[in-house]
């Protein structure tokens, strides 16, 4: 159902929500940029509407919500394990269609890849995501090509034009809030087309690993692991456990996120590892999105947000990367 | 609520192997549903975790051999004395012994790769029967590197057994060379009902299928174990896949005709 409200009718909302929900969406963190006096948007919990930036992408997804950077599994101390208490108010998550197509991916791995994940699930399972549009696609933004700019999954859809909120509601908790409000016809806005188009290889193939195209990254890439970190759909973690100082027996293990372009990632206890070439990181990295994932699934993995591609210190292109992809199957098929 | 499978559980340590400086058996509590193959988590808290292959299954007790090359392994090591350790598991799949019987079953291990494929020659000993035949290569780099000495004095007398090292000194009257060396000399009756199974460091196993499939072998009548990373062994941390497979749920024991698309 659809509604228009104004900023007092929203934020009274939102105030009546937090009894029960932290809302996270894109907020701006002034001065936090990379660079000297430049801001950063990012996901951060927002009290009311003004809170929320609409205009920018964020640098970072809502993953953190989901999936903590750094997320205490248990402390212990001596013999006794205690498990590390569930959030007590559940989330609300603003984000855009791309993103809520990434949810699905983290699903995928979380609850469906084998058992289900505990402390993903107890998150997950409470969780409301709310729909922000796109009128006009962003830098880098590729979701046209990935299927992944529109969307009907969403809790509530939302829009502010000036004073006016717009809202198209779906779920029946957040129903209950707008049942005195006039019904309206309201659409989210989707992009039709990005600056950026990729095109997967029909015929791609693990083929494609012997391709000379991974070398150009083998020394551009600098393992720093942000296009990993900014991916919303990015999910690996390292166990890490770590102790107080002043009690060593006491301690908490925690999993934080981990990079498979970051050294280390696959080494094992008596130091055997694998890809050590930066250039063959890219090849994993790169294959995962747009081509084992879709194997095992039926869809890729990539949802085509571009925060790889605004982030990367080294200005390397993911959708750059997967436009080579074609020439990279042409050359090892002339091997052959 | 699906259960928490991160929280390890305490198994008390009822005897400890030692085979050589490095590498001790520890023989643990453990009740519950547990096959040749299958790995546990041994969950130190403050040091980590390590993916450990089941070494052996009795009743009760699951073994766990463990190589002291990390620092999970190390403080193993240091602290165990007469006492418990965390562990969670078990994960992973199995030897299927349905995959092996009547047929001629050629066992290659490699170190501590004898470890996963221990309970089939268990199992294959004690029941010679339900075999065609049974061989076993095992090989180690030096005899001082030998494991499991007192389980090889028994299989000696129930299957075909080949004990080599890599390097000796000259008086050592055992076998010196690879593993490789023996595959060529050994009798096979019918080359398609033989059914292989190779573990051990990477270039061993790919040095050793080679050799089989140079004598004619199929590929699905070979099987392999990996061992790669592993954070959570329940497919969620990503570090053991391998294009669309995670070698700790579809894992870590492959048959050749899948395992060799396996490329990091």
């Amino acid at each position: 159902m659809g509604y228009k409200l104004d900023k007092t009718d929203i934020n009274n909302i939102f105030k009546d929500l937090s009894k029960e929900y932290l809302i996270y969406a894109p907020k701006l963190f002034e001065g936090e940029g990379t660079y000297s006096d430049t801001d950063r948007v990012r996901y951060g919990e927002i009290k009311t509407i003004d809170d929320i930036v609409f205009d920018k992408k964020a640098l970072y997804s809502y993953k953190e919500v989901l999936l903590p950077i750094s997320e205490t599994l248990f402390f212990f101390t001596e013999d006794t394990i205690k498990e590390s208490d569930a959030p007590k108010k559940s989330a609300i998550i603003f984000l855009r269609s791309c993103d809520l197509h990434a949810v699905k991916r983290m699903d995928d791995i979380y609850l469906r890849n084998g058992q289900e994940d505990y402390y993903y699930k107890r998150i997950r399972e409470n969780a409301k995501f709310i729909l922000m549009g796109c009128e006009d696609s962003f830098e880098n933004c590729f979701c046209v090509s990935m299927e992944t700019n529109k969307t009907e999954e969403y809790d509530a859809y939302l829009k502010v034009n000036g004073d006016d909120v717009y809202l198209d509601v779906k779920d029946a908790e957040f129903e209950k809030l707008f049942i005195t409000n006039e019904n309206i016809d309201i659409k989210p806005d989707f992009v039709t087309s990005n600056d950026v188009s990729v095109s997967v290889p029909e015929n791609l193939s693990l083929d494609v690993m012997k391709s000379e195209m991974w070398k150009d990254y083998s020394s551009r890439c600098i393992a720093c692991g942000r296009c990993n970190f900014v991916c919303p759909t990015c999910t690996c973690f390292t166990m890490q456990d770590i102790f107080y100082t002043d009690n060593g027996k006491a301690g908490e293990r925690r999993r934080v996120w981990a990079s498979c372009h970051v050294d280390g990632f696959t080494n094992m206890a008596g130091g055997h590892s694998f890809r050590l070439d930066k250039g063959q990181r890219m090849r994993f990295k790169v294959l995962h999105k747009v081509y084992d994932y879709k194997k095992k699934w039926g869809y890729h993995m990539c949802v085509g947000c571009g925060r790889c591609d605004d982030i990367c210190p080294e200005y390397i292109s993911f959708s750059n990367c997967v436009n080579k992809l074609k020439d990279g199957m042409e050359e090892v098929e002339g091997n052959e | 609520m699906s259960k928490n499978e991160y929280i390890p559980f305490l198994s008390e340590i009822k005897e400890v192997i030692k085979h050589t400086e490095i590498e001790y058996t520890f023989r643990m509590e453990f009740e519950g549903d547990v096959k040749p193959g299958q790995f546990f988590e041994v969950s130190l808290p403050k040091f980590g975790e390590a993916p450990i292959s089941v070494s052996g299954i009795g009743e009760g007790t699951v073994d766990l051999t463990i190589r002291r090359v990390g620092l999970v392994t190390n403080e193993i090591f240091n602290n165990y004395v007469g006492d418990k350790l965390f562990l969670r598991g078990p994960y992973g799949n199995r030897f299927e012994i349905e995959n092996y019987k009547n047929k001629e079953v050629i066992v290659v291990a490699g170190g501590t790769g004898l470890s996963p494929v221990k309970g089939i020659v268990d199992y294959f000993s004690n029941n010679s029967s339900e075999a065609k035949a049974f061989t076993l290569i095992a090989g180690f780099k030096s005899p001082n590197d030998v494991l499991f000495k007192d389980d090889i004095k028994m299989w000696e007398n129930n299957i075909n057994l080949i004990l080599t090292v890599d390097n000796a000194e000259d008086r050592y009257e055992g076998n010196v060379g690879m593993v490789t060396k023996y595959i060529p000399e050994l009798s096979i009756k019918d080359i398609n009902n033989v059914a292989v199974i190779v573990v051990g460091p990477p270039i061993m196993m790919k040095f050793t299928v080679a050799e089989f499939l140079k004598l004619g072998i199929e590929e699905n009548n070979i099987w392999i174990s990996q061992e790669r990373k592993m954070c959570c062994g329940i497919g969620k941390c990503g570090h053991c896949k391998i294009d669309d497979t995670y070698i700790c749920l579809d894992g870590p024991v492959f048959n050749y005709s899948k395992g060799k698309f396996l490329v990091d």
